[in-house]
C-alpha cells in the first residue's frame, strides 16, 4: 500500500478495519438505559445488528483500531511488530467524526475501539479513552462504546475508561499460560487476569453503591467480555472451557468469545496455515451455552477421551449418548434440570413446557408445535402419546439414526465446508 | 354476521371491550381493515358509526365502561403488537382469543401450543422482527437545505410498523431532523414532535450520500474472506431489504474475490519456520551442560542471520556466576573472533567493570541475539548473499523482532543453567525490551532494580555501544558514569543477596 493511500481517510479506514476484524465480539447489548443528556444516540438494552457481511457476522459497531502500529509481537496477530502489514494511525478526531457521521446515518450502534500498542500501554490507553470522552462530552453521544483495555495500562486509566464506555474488555487471547508463553510471550496471564479483576471489582462497587441508594457515575454498564483464539495451538476444548468457566464464575464476565484461528495476511510461518476451524468454534459456543444456561459442568460436557468436543454432533446430544441411563425423561413429570438435559429441547422451550404442563398434558404434537428438534429428542423423551422403545436407547448407531451421516455438515454453506481444512 | 371496519388497535380495543361485554360471540362478527374497499359479504359498519349508533340506541355506554372486564395485561401487549401485522385476520383471531380467555380459559395464553395462541405468537414475532429490522436497516441520507441538515430514509417494512418504531428513532436521533418514508406511511421528526403522513414512492427519496463510499470501504474490510456463511447473512439480512442498503452493492464482488484471498493468505507467510527452540528440542539428549548447549548453538540455522555471519557467538563466563549480563548482538570483532564483548564496546564494558569493582572472569556475559547482523551496502539494504566482499566495511544493523524471538530460546536455555545467578543486567534497549517488557525505555527507567520473568532482580542500563556513539564528550561521560553507577548498584545487590529467588 502506498503512503498516498494511507493519507486518505478511506485508506486508513481500510487498513484499520482490516486490522480489527479478527476480534469476534460485536455485541452492543447490555446497557439498559441511555446516558442522561445525550443528544445523539441511545442504548436500550438490546443491541441492533445494522448489517451482515458474507461471513455471516453482524455489523453492529464501527470496529476499528486507533492504530495498527504495535510494539508487541504476538504471533497470531496480523499487527505484531514483526509483520509486514501496512500501517496507519487515526487521529482522535478522525475516529470521533467517523463514529458520529456513521451513527447519524444509522449504519452503526456505536464504536468498538481497540489499538495496537504505541509508545507504551498507558499512552495507548489514554488515547482510546480520549476518543470515548470526546464523543460523550463534546458530541453528547449516547450510543454504545466498547473499549478494549490495553494490557499493562495503569488501573486509574482503566477506571477512567469505564466512566465513558459501556463495555470494557481484556482479551485473554489464548486459553492457557503455556499457549501465551509460546505465541504471545509479552502478554502475561496474571496481568490479564488482574486487569479483568480490577474491572470486575469496580463494576461490583458501582452496583453496590447503587443498591445502597447512592448515585455513582456509570461504570461499564454493559459489563466486560473477552476473546480466546481457538486452534492456533493444540490445547484441547476441555482446557478452553475450563478457562471460560473460571472467567464466568471468578470474573463475572458477560461473554467469552471464541474465535477460530483464521489465516491472516502476513502470517507467521510458525502458525498453522489453514482455514479456520469454524465447526469447532460453533461447538464451543454451544458448550458455552450449556455452561451458562443449562447447568452443565465442564467435566460433563467433555465426553471424549481426547478432551475435545465431538465435531459431528452438538455437545448436549453427545452428553446424552454417553449418559443413556439418564433417559428417557418424561416431559410431563420431569423437573427443570432433567428437562434441560434432553437433546433438541432448548432452555426457552423448557420454560414453555413447565408452563403448559400446569394446564394440560403434553403430547408429541405439542413438542412439534414448540419446534423442538424432534429427530434428536424422540429417543430420549416420554410424552402423553409417545414412549420410545428402550431398545432404541441401547442402539450402537443411535447417533447416526438421529443425525444421518450426510446431513451433518449442512449447518454451514457448502462453499464454507469446501474451504475449511478440519473436516 | 356483521363486518366492522377497524383503523387501528385503539379502535379495536374499545370495540372489542364493548362486544365482549355485550356477549357477542366470535362467529357473529368479522373485523376488516379500513383500506377503502367494500367487503363482499354482509353489512359493513364503520367502527365510529357503530360507536355513535350504540350511544343513541342505548344508555348503557357509561355503565358498560365501568363494568369490570378483566383481561391479562399480557394479552393487551400481545394484541397491541399483533395490531401492526398486515394480516387482515389478526383482529378476528384476537377477538376469538379474547372471547376464549374471558369465557372459557383464563390462562389460555400460557398454553403456547394452542392454535390461536400459536398464530398470535407467530404474528407478534413477525412484527417484532420487522420492527427490529427497521431499526437496523433504515439508512439515512443527508441533505442540506437553508444551511440545516436533514436526514431522510426510504424503507420498506413488511408490516404497518411506522408508528410502532418512530418513537425509538425520536429517542435515538433526538437532536436531528429526520424523515422516514415508507410506501404506506411516513413520519417526520423536527426535534420536537413526530408527525405522520402518507406513504411515498422510493423515487421521492434522496439517491445518495457522500458517506456511503466510506461505509462500503468499512464493510469490505471488516469482512473476513476465510469465513463464508452466505445463508446466515441472507437469513439475518433478507434480500428484499438489499435495495435500500448501499453496502449490499459490493457483496457479489467480495464473494467473487474471497477464494483467491484465502488461498493467498494460506500460501504466503512471513518469518522463519523455526526458532532456536526447534534446534534445542531436537537435541535434548545432548543437553547436559552449558558447554554442550554452546556446541549445539554453533550450528544453529533457525533464522537467516547465520548465512552471513562468521559464527555463533555464545555467552561466556563461569556457570556459577552471580551476575549475568545480556547485550543485543555480537559486533564485527566478536563475529570474527567468536567471543562476546571483545571489540570497542567490550573495552568500554571492561572499563566500567573495573570502576564498579566487578571481575570480568566472575560474571557471565552474553547477547540476546547470537549472530552478527550487518549490511555492506551504503543504502542500508540488508546484505543478501555471502560474507562481506573484501574491502567493504560491514555496517551494524539492529536485529528485528522476528530475529530476536527466533534466537531468544538460546538465552532461555543459558539462563536455565546459570542457577547461581541472582542479578540480571540488560545492556541496552533491545535486551531490556526482550527481558523486562516491550514497554521498557532505557532513558526513563534505567538504573532501577525491577522484577522480570527471568530474575527478581533485573536492571537495565546503557549499552556500551550507545556510549561510544554519543558524539558530545560531556554527555558521553555522563552516560559512562551512569553505566558505572548502575553496575555498582548491581554488584552491591548481588553481593547482599544469597541466591536467586524464583
Amino acid at each position: 500500500m502506498t503512503d498516498q493511500k494511507q493519507k486518505t481517510l478511506d485508506g486508513k479506514l481500510a487498513i484499520l478495519a482490516d486490522a480489527a476484524k479478527y476480534d469476534a465480539s460485536c455485541a452492543s447489548s447490555g446497557s439498559k438505559s441511555t446516558r442522561k443528556g445525550s443528544a445523539i444516540g441511545s442504548t436500550e438494552g438490546m443491541g441492533i445488528c445494522h448489517s451482515y457481511t458474507p461471513d455471516g457476522r453482524c455489523v453492529s459497531l464501527l470496529k476499528i483500531l486507533l492504530t495498527n502500529y504495535c510494539i508487541f509481537d504476538c504471533q497470531y496477530c496480523v499487527n505484531r511488530i514483526s509483520s509486514e502489514t501496512p500501517r496507519a494511525r487515526f487521529t482522535v478526531d478522525e475516529v470521533v467524526n467517523l463514529t458520529i457521521e456513521f451513527y447519524k446515518r444509522n449504519y452503526i450502534e456505536g464504536l468498538f475501539l481497540s489499538s495496537g500498542i504505541i509508545q507504551n500501554s498507558d499512552y495507548t490507553m489514554q488515547q482510546l479513552t480520549l476518543v470515548a470522552k470526546t464523543l460523550r462530552q463534546q458530541h453528547r453521544f449516547g450510543g454504545y462504546i466498547h473499549l478494549k483495555t490495553i494490557p499493562g495500562a495503569a488501573e486509574e486509566l482503566i477506571t477512567e475508561a469505564g466512566l465513558w464506555a459501556d463495555r470494557l474488555s481484556v482479551n485473554i487471547e489464548l486459553p492457557t499460560e503455556l499457549d501465551l508463553k509460546q505465541l504471545a510471550p509479552e502478554k502475561k496471564k496474571p496481568e490479564i487476569t488482574q486487569a479483568m479483576h480490577g474491572i470486575k471489582e469496580k463494576i461490583c462497587e458501582t452496583q453496590s453503591d447503587r443498591k445502597a441508594g447512592m448515585k455513582p457515575p456509570k461504570f461499564a454498564p454493559a459489563g466486560q467480555s473477552t476473546q480466546m483464539i481457538v486452534g492456533a495451538t493444540p490445547t484441547p476444548d476441555s482446557e478452553i472451557l475450563k478457562t471460560a468457566d473460571e472467567l464466568y464464575t471468578g470474573q463475572k464476565l458477560r461473554r467469552v468469545y471464541y474465535s477460530a484461528y483464521s489465516p491472516i495476511p502476513h502470517a507467521d510461518s510458525q502458525l498453522p496455515g489453514k482455514s479456520p476451524p469454524l465447526i469447532r468454534e460453533h461447538r464451543l459456543y454451544q458448550a458455552d451455552w450449556l455452561l451458562r444456561f443449562y447447568d452443565f459442568k465442564v467435566d460433563e460436557i467433555i465426553v471424549r477421551p481426547d478432551a475435545n468436543l465431538d465435531l459431528e454432533i452438538d455437545p448436549k446430544f453427545a452428553w446424552a449418548l454417553a449418559n443413556r441411563a439418564y433417559f428417557p425423561v418424561d416431559v410431563n413429570t420431569a423437573n427443570r434440570e432433567q428437562l434441560l438435559r434432553i437433546p433438541g429441547i432448548g432452555a426457552r422451550n423448557v420454560q414453555r413446557i413447565l408452563s403448559i404442563r400446569r394446564h394440560k398434558r403434553i403430547r408429541t404434537d405439542d413438542l412439534r408445535k414448540l419446534r423442538v428438534a424432534w429427530k434428536r429428542a424422540k429417543s430420549f423423551v416420554i410424552t402423553e402419546d409417545h414412549n420410545p422403545a428402550l431398545s432404541d436407547l441401547d442402539r450402537d448407531n443411535l447417533r447416526y439414526l438421529v443425525v444421518p451421516k450426510e446431513k451433518q455438515l449442512t449447518m454451514f454453506d457448502t462453499f464454507d465446508a469446501a474451504l475449511k481444512g478440519e473436516l | 354476521m356483521r363486518t366492522i371496519v377497524i383503523d387501528n388497535f385503539a379502535e379495536w380495543r374499545a370495540l372489542a371491550r364493548k362486544l365482549i361485554l355485550d356477549a357477542v360471540r366470535p362467529d357473529e362478527i368479522q373485523f376488516a381493515d379500513n383500506n377503502g374497499q367494500q367487503t363482499l359479504f354482509g353489512q359493513t359498519i364503520n367502527a365510529n358509526d357503530l360507536d355513535g349508533a350504540s350511544k343513541s340506541d342505548s344508555n348503557t355506554t357509561t355503565a358498560d365502561q365501568a363494568k369490570p372486564l378483566r383481561v391479562p395485561r399480557e394479552f393487551l401487549s400481545l394484541a397491541e403488537t399483533v395490531g401492526y401485522h398486515r394480516s387482515e385476520s389478526r383482529w378476528n383471531i384476537l377477538y376469538r382469543t379474547l372471547w376464549r380467555i374471558v369465557n372459557q380459559t383464563p390462562q389460555l395464553l400460557k398454553i403456547t401450543t394452542d392454535d390461536d395462541v400459536l398464530r398470535l405468537a407467530k404474528m407478534e414475532k413477525e412484527v417484532r422482527r420487522d420492527a427490529h429490522k427497521m431499526k437496523a436497516f433504515v439508512r439515512f441520507r443527508k441533505i442540506i437545505r437553508d444551511d440545516e441538515e436533514y436526514f431522510i430514509a426510504w424503507h420498506r417494512p413488511d408490516h404497518n410498523i411506522v408508528r410502532k418504531v418512530a418513537p425509538f428513532f425520536s429517542r435515538r436521533f433526538k437532536a436531528m431532523n429526520w424523515t422516514i418514508l415508507t410506501p404506506n406511511e411516513s413520519v417526520v421528526w423536527d426535534q420536537q414532535k413526530l408527525v405522520y403522513g402518507d406513504g411515498v414512492p422510493r423515487s421521492e427519496a434522496p439517491t445518495g450520500d457522500e458517506l456511503e463510499d466510506l461505509w462500503k470501504t468499512y464493510y469490505a474490510h471488516i469482512f473476513n474472506p476465510a469465513r463464508i456463511k452466505i445463508k446466515m447473512m441472507k437469513s439475518e439480512m433478507p434480500v428484499r431489504h438489499w435495495a435500500t442498503l448501499p453496502e449490499t452493492e459490493i457483496i457479489a464482488d467480495l464473494l467473487a474475490d474471497a477464494p483467491r484471498r484465502v488461498e493467498k493468505m494460506i500460501r504466503e507467510h512471513e518469518g522463519f519456520a523455526q526458532t532456536a527452540l526447534n534446534v534445542i528440542e531436537n537435541r535434548t539428549e545432548l543437553l547436559q551442560s552449558l558447554e554442550e548447549l554452546k556446541q549445539i548453538a554453533a550450528n544453529c540455522t533457525a533464522c537467516d542471520l547465520h548465512t552471513h555471519a562468521t559464527q555463533t557467538v555464545f555467552g561466556e563466563g563461569p556457570v556459577d556466576a552471580k551476575i549475568v549480563f545480556v547485550g543485543e548482538q555480537p559486533g564485527d570483532r566478536e563475529d570474527i573472533e567468536g567471543h562476546p564483548f571483545i571489540g570497542p564496546a567490550g573495552q568500554i564494558l571492561n572499563e566500567a567493570f573495573a570502576a564498579a569493582g566487578i571481575k570480568r572472569e566472575s560474571v557471565y556475559v552474553t547477547n540476546i541475539v547470537k549472530h552478527f547482523k550487518f549490511t555492506t551496502s551504503e543504502t542500508g539494504e540488508p546484505s543478501t548473499s555471502g560474507p562481506a566482499p573484501r574491502g567493504k566495511r560491514r555496517l551494524y544493523q539492529r536485529p528485528n523482532a522476528r530475529e530476536i524471538r527466533c534466537c531468544r530460546p538460546w538465552f532461555d536455555a543459558e539462563w536455565s543453567f546459570l542457577t547461581n545467578a541472582n542479578l540480571l543486567v540488560c545492556l541496552g534497549a533491545t535486551a531490556a525490551k526482550a527481558i523486562i517488557s516491550p514497554n521498557f525505555r532505557i532513558t526513563t527507567s534505567r538504573g532501577t532494580i525491577v522484577e522480570s520473568d527471568y530474575c527478581p532482580q533485573t536492571i537495565a542500563t546503557w549499552h556500551p555501544s550507545a556510549i561510544l556513539r554519543t558524539p558530545d564528550s560531556t554527555q558521553r561521560q555522563t552516560k559512562m558514569n551512569q553505566l558505572i553507577s548502575d553496575l555498582s548498584l548491581a554488584k552491591a545487590k548481588s553481593d547482599t543477596s544469597t541466591s536467586r529467588l524464583v
